[in-house]
């Protein structure tokens, strides 16, 4: 009994320490991260733009799941509505 | 005096700070609300906004401020005797940085955690923005020309510090990888990580390295101010999580260890002041008390830098709004006793006066080397460590905070040339890499150009650094004063230290003005001139919002 509240305490203590390793730098490696996903983004939808992509045949299979970030995508531009004409994700 | 009286004095008066004056300030005069929507929680994006737990946050927001800084100022100032500093360094803590801190972070919480700079332009007006950039732009620079500095003559006087100096970088690139590849938990990273910088200071005094004293005709202070630029300038390219921040945990862990060492050894060994409580007989060419102590101690009393802070990230998590009271409240404790920590450690630190005398032989002497001389010794007497390991402990701690601002400093550096590339459309300053380099030429500029070319002059700028840092505080002051005359609540809290901090300011750069003058030295006679006009400057404007704001809030009392 005793060592499993030892146990507890330390994985406790752990995930403080994570979380202070973790804060300072949050924001900017979600940010590097969010610019990546918008270049896959942008491969994913090029053919849209007029940019043609050899890899279509795969990407499109991956358009509807990346709906949702596009949308994101397009609000965070500061664009209400889908920028892409027949392309409309809300 | 004994050291534990003082310490004891100290830490006592920043906690009753804490308990009494930070709760009127937070109940009365910002009357912080726990059921404030705070904008963690209203634009909560998991990227900037997020809520963080009150002590998480606490702990980034004092790591982030507490630097070298608070060691550098107090262990420069003790040339007038160890009371004027530490009264300063106490009553700053209590009645100005913690205020301003937890201000800062108030004001930003309360608009949308805009930064400071941001709230300057829409609360003030747009004129005192861009003078904002200006005063933020001559801090970054000198911070990072005197640290440069402070860090070249620490690696020179302490051979034994340079392998866990730049072993620590290599430790710190290998906890970054462990983490971000999710090797092993971060609780058994930290333990050996701490255990492996412990060993190389350990291993440090074994095997001492020293720079030739001329490689093609530069000294040794200014090819080490050199290699450490090129450092920085690596560091602040590199992607956050592979150096900065496993750095930062480190030297996270290493603040509160130095700390616990540094009063735990003055409780076990209780040595007394050697240094005189008033320095009548003040070396020649030491300027007067009033005004240079109030800007020779920035960081420790109060410091605008950690504006920045407080409204750039803080803010940006804070979970509750009545969080901001331990935060930024105590966040300010937290440096003011680190700079409590240098003042005993250069003062009661050193066996007899005379010593004491010999280190402080001239303004601008002392500073961190003091602080590690001294601390050694207080180390060596309480916990009977081989002064020589005592020495690279402390230098190693002194040099990581030093390096960590300059990185950042740098960073953000880079961030304002490649703003002006973007405003002004020059496509090449956009880019990383030379705005860096122009962010780098510049430090050098002012590195080599303010002492010679040996560069060992960087730390003539201190004072300099010191009033420029206080003209930042003074703007945030006048920011968070703007805000509470609107609100129509009592604004003495802020306005008396915002006046304070201007009067001393403008005073300290007259006689600094009057000082480079005399000396001939136009380039540093440039630099107080434009930081003195962007001073008066900032005393206009506040003397203009607050009278019409006043008379505006008058006239609708009275209609």
């Amino acid at each position: 009994m005793k060592i499993r509240a030892i146990i507890d305490w330390i994985k406790n203590a752990n995930a403080y320490a994570t979380e202070v390793y973790n804060a300072p730098y949050r924001s900017a490696i979600a940010r590097a991260k969010r610019d990546e996903d918008d270049l896959f983004m942008m491969l994913v939808f090029s053919e849209l733009m007029g940019v043609p992509n050899p890899a279509s045949y795969y990407t499109l299979e991956l358009q509807p799941l990346l709906l949702e970030r596009f949308h994101q995508w397009h609000l965070r531009m500061g664009m209400e509505h889908s920028p892409l004409d027949g392309f409309r994700c809300c | 005096m004994n050291a534990i009286l003082l310490m004891l004095l100290g830490l006592g008066a920043m906690f009753l700070g804490y308990v009494i004056y930070s709760k009127f300030i937070a109940e009365k005069i910002f009357k912080l609300d726990p059921n404030f929507r705070t904008p963690a929680h209203e634009f909560e994006d998991g990227v900037d906004f997020v809520p963080t737990n009150k002590y998480v946050l606490w702990g980034h927001h004092f790591t982030s401020v507490a630097g070298a800084a608070p060691i550098i100022g107090p262990a420069i100032a003790v040339i007038w005797g160890w009371v004027p500093a530490f009264l300063w360094v106490v009553f700053g803590t209590i009645f100005f940085a913690g205020v301003h801190d937890a201000g800062a972070i108030w004001a930003s919480n309360r608009n949308k955690a805009r930064s400071i700079g941001a709230l300057t332009g829409d609360v003030v007006g747009k004129r005192s923005q861009s003078l904002f950039m200006i005063v933020i732009f001559l801090v970054l620079l000198m911070v990072n020309a005197v640290f440069a500095t402070a860090i070249s003559g620490l690696l020179i006087n302490f051979p034994s510090s340079v392998v866990p100096v730049w072993g620590a970088i290599f430790v710190a690139l290998i906890i970054g990888q462990v983490i971000f590849r999710k090797w092993m938990n971060l609780g058994t990273v930290s333990i050996l990580g701490v255990v492996a910088l412990y060993a190389l200071i350990y291993a440090g005094p074994s095997f001492p390295i020293t720079l030739p004293e001329t490689v093609f005709g530069v000294s040794d202070n200014a090819q080490w101010i050199l290699v450490l630029f090129a450092y920085a300038a690596i560091a602040s390219l590199l992607p956050v999580w592979m150096l900065l921040q496993p750095r930062d945990y480190i030297n996270g862990l290493q603040l509160f260890i130095g700390l616990f060492l540094v009063y735990g050894a003055v409780l076990i060994s209780g040595p007394e002041l050697v240094a005189p409580a008033f320095n009548t007989n003040v070396p020649e060419g030491t300027p007067s008390l009033v005004p240079l102590l109030f800007v020779t101690i920035a960081c420790g009393a109060i410091s605008g830098f950690h504006g920045l802070v407080a409204s750039g990230t803080t803010s940006k998590q804070l979970d509750k709004e009545t969080d901001l009271r331990f935060v930024g409240y105590f966040g300010a404790i937290g440096e003011g006793s680190l700079s409590l920590a240098t003042i005993i450690a250069v003062t009661a630190g050193f066996a007899t006066l005379a010593d004491w005398q010999a280190v402080y032989h001239s303004f601008g002497q002392g500073g961190v080397t003091a602080f590690v001389q001294g601390g050694a010794n207080i180390l060596q007497n309480g916990l009977g460590l081989d002064v020589d390991l005592a020495q690279t402990l402390l230098t190693v701690m002194a040099v990581l905070f030093a390096g960590t601002t300059m990185d950042t400093g740098l960073r953000l550096q880079r961030y304002i040339f490649q703003e002006w590339g973007n405003i002004y459309n020059i496509k090449w300053m956009e880019k990383a890499a030379p705005a860096t380099l122009l962010a780098v030429g510049t430090c050098l500029l002012l590195a080599f150009g303010a002492g010679g070319a040996d560069g060992s002059g960087g730390l003539l700028i201190w004072p300099l650094f010191g009033t420029t840092n206080q003209l930042l505080a003074g703007l945030t002051l006048l920011v968070i004063t703007t805000m509470l005359v609107k609100l129509g609540r009592p604004m003495y809290v802020t306005l008396i230290p915002l006046l304070f901090l201007l009067v001393m300011t403008i005073y300290a750069l007259l006689i600094q003005l009057m000082g480079f003058y005399h000396k001939s030295d136009w380039f540093l006679f440039s630099l107080d001139l434009v930081v003195l006009i962007a001073a008066i400057w900032i005393a206009l404007e506040s003397a203009g919002v607050l009278t019409r704001l006043v008379r505006e809030n008058k006239a609708t009392k009275a209609s």
